[in-house]
């Protein structure tokens, strides 16, 4: 390391179910350089000070979605966000908010797979077409309509930042209701109508009570709070349309 | 041990593995299909593969320029009869991932766009703005949820296979939430499990690509093919290696040294013009692009940062507009890990290990010498590629090869009797006995961190850029004293769940052996080929001794062993290896002497 280094206290909650009863705080004197992330800082504790400490990284380029964490309590990609914005005070690090923590800064996305899962996150295509008669046309607005969307890297830094999440579990949350959007919008997709009972459902978008900030802290500007409020119109469309159309509405 | 039956097991779920699955799911609904990684699929590697995938799409190309361009690129050590197969499938396989909603960028028109790419003659790299893989992953991940014969165990690490009567017959994988061992049988099993690239120092790759796949196959056997091969792509970000796509020079980017020349034209890539010719300048090769950084560093015409030596990759004449567009992860990246804005100032970059040319030997069809086992993507060496990988052609050999993977499997599994489930759990005890008492033994001083560290810097000492004799010789002995110091390793952490430093104790232990196939077969390679180049009188390709692949076998204890193949020629003699102008007057001749 160069002769810039510095030392900054990293404060990082700890739980083993194996042996505690609770989480709790333990904080390390950790050396850093100005380009160092707050991922490379819990890096340098395991491997150099304490090898127990688990958490979930990978790519190291805000891509993979994996190492999201509680950054002094804010929801945070740890690989692109930097010590020497917290230093010289202690940065506080802890497992992603409203997920049940299986281990250190690792929670369980079990339940979040489930709703990626449960939302058909794939073409219902609207003209099926063989792969001899080629790609589909999609004109750079029709793939505007729906790109960004498509640019959610599950990292559920959004889930970690919605209050309705944090209180029903159940709720289909703002990355899933993205990315059906996402489906919906497609120009090739004709499945809205079959995802439209998910998002009209309890656990659907009327649990969303609007406070954005799952938009605010999303690394990839997906802007969640925008699918989810566009569905909420979609759906009280749809609410109307079932009493006026014979199908029942969802088109 | 829990135990359960599948017909076809997939270790990997990045895109070869998730292709190799939705192939067996539509070749027969009824088999079952068991799909092992080690993270949820999504953050697999594949998922930071920026710039593109090509594939023959504009009417002025054509397949047998992709195929020149591979094998030309590759330096003729790739098996061509494959390449024929690939070229011949690429776009197949791009409009099948268009059906499943891939956001390609598109033309005015709304057909899908391609872009410029390094050593490819006409444009067919097909992309999703600089997120192409991320894209690709994304949408492999979410069509497999449509099938229901693909089950997945996410966050299971593949530590073995089972083999009996001469035949793979499932996996062994811990369950990283529980530290529990499961036995996974199955009748054929495919490794997609990516490259290897983090036995080396300074690397684009994610904290997941340390080649376990590669060396449980070897392991068993299985000779690792081309090994010495590792791409350095030329413009990574100095310290961490991050990746700055090839597409920068594709939208027509430069590479300047520190007096602001585009130093390439000096390096047999000119003439210098002012947007990049295909196959010339900045879109030459990745292995001629790192190896002109060697030199311009060793005049003294680089630049000195805080990470070592850089060049500038000058973006600032493609404008902001064009580059929020086209590159707008790079030019996230550059703000915020750099503090540099691409539209105002040029972008230090640097060469760092980028991709692993060689792999599992696996023939067309992508099966291994060992019967029931596949290989397909970076983990296998179905022989496109090489002694140095043209960029854009990785992302199609996920599609293509794990497409065919998947199909053979199938076929294999529909073939083959059922294992004998009650030996098949002993030998998984027997694995569960070896791999746990990694962390049950005491008394262990080595420090997991240190051994790695002094794996990565003597790979990147002794197998860089540019090697000699006794540097590799050093690193060989430098590898040998590593895995003996391994054998002392200390597993601090003694619990089950999620004890992630047990699991990087195996990584280090794979990561050891397939370290030393690398440099063991850089060593013997007495010539200079694509990305393997030596500076100690082997300075020239040599094709009378070593148009040959390079195929290292396991040696318990000991040194690989390391033997030759054959190179599969069709239609495409050696020749030589030019770019720029001088590859347009080498191309001339050819044609002429062909007539």
């Amino acid at each position: 390391m160069s002769e810039n280094q510095r030392i900054i206290e990293i404060e990082v909650l700890r739980y083993h179910p194996e042996k505690d009863k609770a989480p709790y705080q333990q904080v390390f004197q950790v050396p850093f350089t100005d380009d160092m992330s707050v991922l490379q800082g819990v890096q340098y504790i395991k491997d150099y000070l304490d090898g127990s400490l688990s958490f979930r990284w990978s790519c190291r380029m805000a891509i993979c979605g994996s190492c999201g964490m509680m950054i002094n309590g804010e929801p945070s990609l740890s690989c692109e966000t930097f010590l020497r914005d917290y230093y010289p005070a202690r940065v506080r690090v802890e497992a992603l908010a409203h997920f049940p923590i299986e281990r250190d800064l690792v929670i369980n996305m079990e339940g979040f797979i489930e709703k990626l899962e449960s939302i058909q996150p794939y073409i219902i295509p609207k003209e099926p077409r063989t792969l001899a008669q080629g790609e589909y046309l999609q004109t750079p607005a029709q793939l505007g309509a729906y790109e960004q969307f498509s640019s959610c890297i599950n990292c559920m830094l959004c889930y970690a930042a919605c209050p309705q999440f944090g209180l029903n579990s159940e709720f289909v949350g703002p990355a899933a209701m993205a990315l059906l959007h996402r489906y919906n919008v497609d120009s090739r997709d004709g499945g809205k109508a079959e995802r439209m009972e998910l998002v009209n459902s309890e656990e659907g978008v009327f649990n969303c009570t609007a406070v954005g900030y799952c938009s605010e802290v999303c690394p990839k500007h997906v802007d969640p709070a925008n699918a989810v409020n566009q569905n909420k119109t979609n759906s009280a469309a749809d609410y109307f349309m079932r009493f006026l159309t014979p199908k029942g509405g969802a088109k | 041990m829990e135990s359960y039956k599948a017909d076809v097991v997939i270790v990997g779920g990045g895109g070869a593995g998730l292709r190799a699955a939705i192939a067996v799911a539509e070749s027969d609904p009824a088999l079952r299909i068991a799909l092992v990684s080690k993270v949820y699929p999504m953050r697999s590697h594949t998922v930071a593969a920026e710039g593109g995938s090509a594939g023959v799409k504009l009417p002025t190309d054509s397949l047998e320029y992709h195929f020149n361009d591979t094998v030309g690129g590759g330096d003729w050590l790739c098996e061509q009869d494959v390449v024929e197969y690939f070229v011949a499938h690429c776009n197949e396989e791009l409009t099948q991932l268009e059906h499943w909603g891939c956001p390609w960028s598109r033309t005015p028109d709304g057909h899908v766009n391609v872009r410029a790419f390094g050593g490819m003659k006409i444009e067919r790299t097909w992309f999703a703005a600089d997120k192409t893989g991320f894209h690709m992953l994304h949408t492999l991940f979410q069509t497999s949820i449509k099938y229901p014969s693909i089950k997945r165990f996410d966050e299971h690490f593949c530590v073995d296979l089972v083999v009996e009567h001469g035949r793979v017959q499932g996996v062994v994988a811990i369950e990283i939430g529980s530290g529990e061992f499961t036995l996974v049988e199955g009748r054929s099993v495919v490794i997609a499990t990516g490259g290897a690239g983090r036995v080396f120092r300074e690397n684009t790759n994610g904290g997941v690509v340390t080649g376990d796949g590669m060396a449980v196959a070897y392991r068993h056997g299985v000779p690792l093919r081309d090994m010495e091969f590792v791409q350095y792509h030329p413009t990574c970000m100095p310290g961490t290696g991050l990746l700055f796509t090839e597409a920068c020079r594709g939208e027509g980017g430069f590479l300047v040294n520190k007096d602001g020349y585009r130093y390439l034209q000096d390096y047999g890539l000119g003439p210098a013009e002012p947007s990049p010719r295909n196959k010339a300048m900045e879109l030459g090769p990745r292995d001629r692009l790192s190896q002109a950084f060697w030199y311009e560093q060793q005049k003294g015409r680089t630049i000195e940062g805080q990470h070592g030596s850089v060049v500038h990759l000058d973006l600032r004449h493609l404008g902001e507009a064009k580059l929020r567009e086209r590159l707008p992860q790079i030019y996230e990246l550059a703000e915020q890990f750099l503090g540099v804005d691409p539209a105002r100032a040029p972008i230090p970059v640097r060469p760092a290990v980028h991709y692993t040319m060689g792999g599992i030997l696996v023939d067309g069809r992508c099966a291994s010498p060992l019967p029931g086992l596949y290989a397909a993507g970076e983990c296998s060496s179905v022989g496109i590629h090489g002694a140095n990988r043209l960029g854009s052609n990785s992302l199609s050999e996920l599609c293509v090869f794990g497409k065919v993977a998947g199909e053979e499997a199938a076929r294999f599994a529909k073939a083959s009797a059922p294992g004998n489930s009650a030996s098949l759990l002993k030998q998984a005890q027997a694995v569960e006995q070896r791999v746990s008492g990694l962390k049950t033994k005491t008394g262990g001083n080595e420090r997991i961190a240190t051994l790695r560290k002094e794996m990565a810097q003597t790979m990147e000492d002794g197998c860089g850029i540019y090697r000699l004799a006794d540097t590799m010789q050093k690193t060989c002995d430098k590898l040998d004293e590593l895995k003996e110091r391994f054998k002392n390793v200390n597993v601090e952490d003694k619990s089950s769940v999620w004890n992630t430093e047990w699991l990087l104790a195996i990584e280090l232990e794979y990561q050891l052996d397939v370290a030393q196939s690398m440099a063991y077969s850089a060593l013997n390679r007495r010539e200079s080929r694509g990305a393997h180049q030596r500076l100690d009188g082997f300075e020239k390709r040599d094709d009378e001794n070593f148009l040959k692949h390079s195929q290292a076998h396991y040696v318990a204890g000991g040194a690989p062993r390391i033997d030759y193949g054959d190179v599969k020629i069709t239609k495409s003699q050696p020749g030589t290896r030019a770019y720029g102008a001088a590859g347009e007057k080498a191309e001339q001749e050819r044609k002429a002497a062909n007539v």
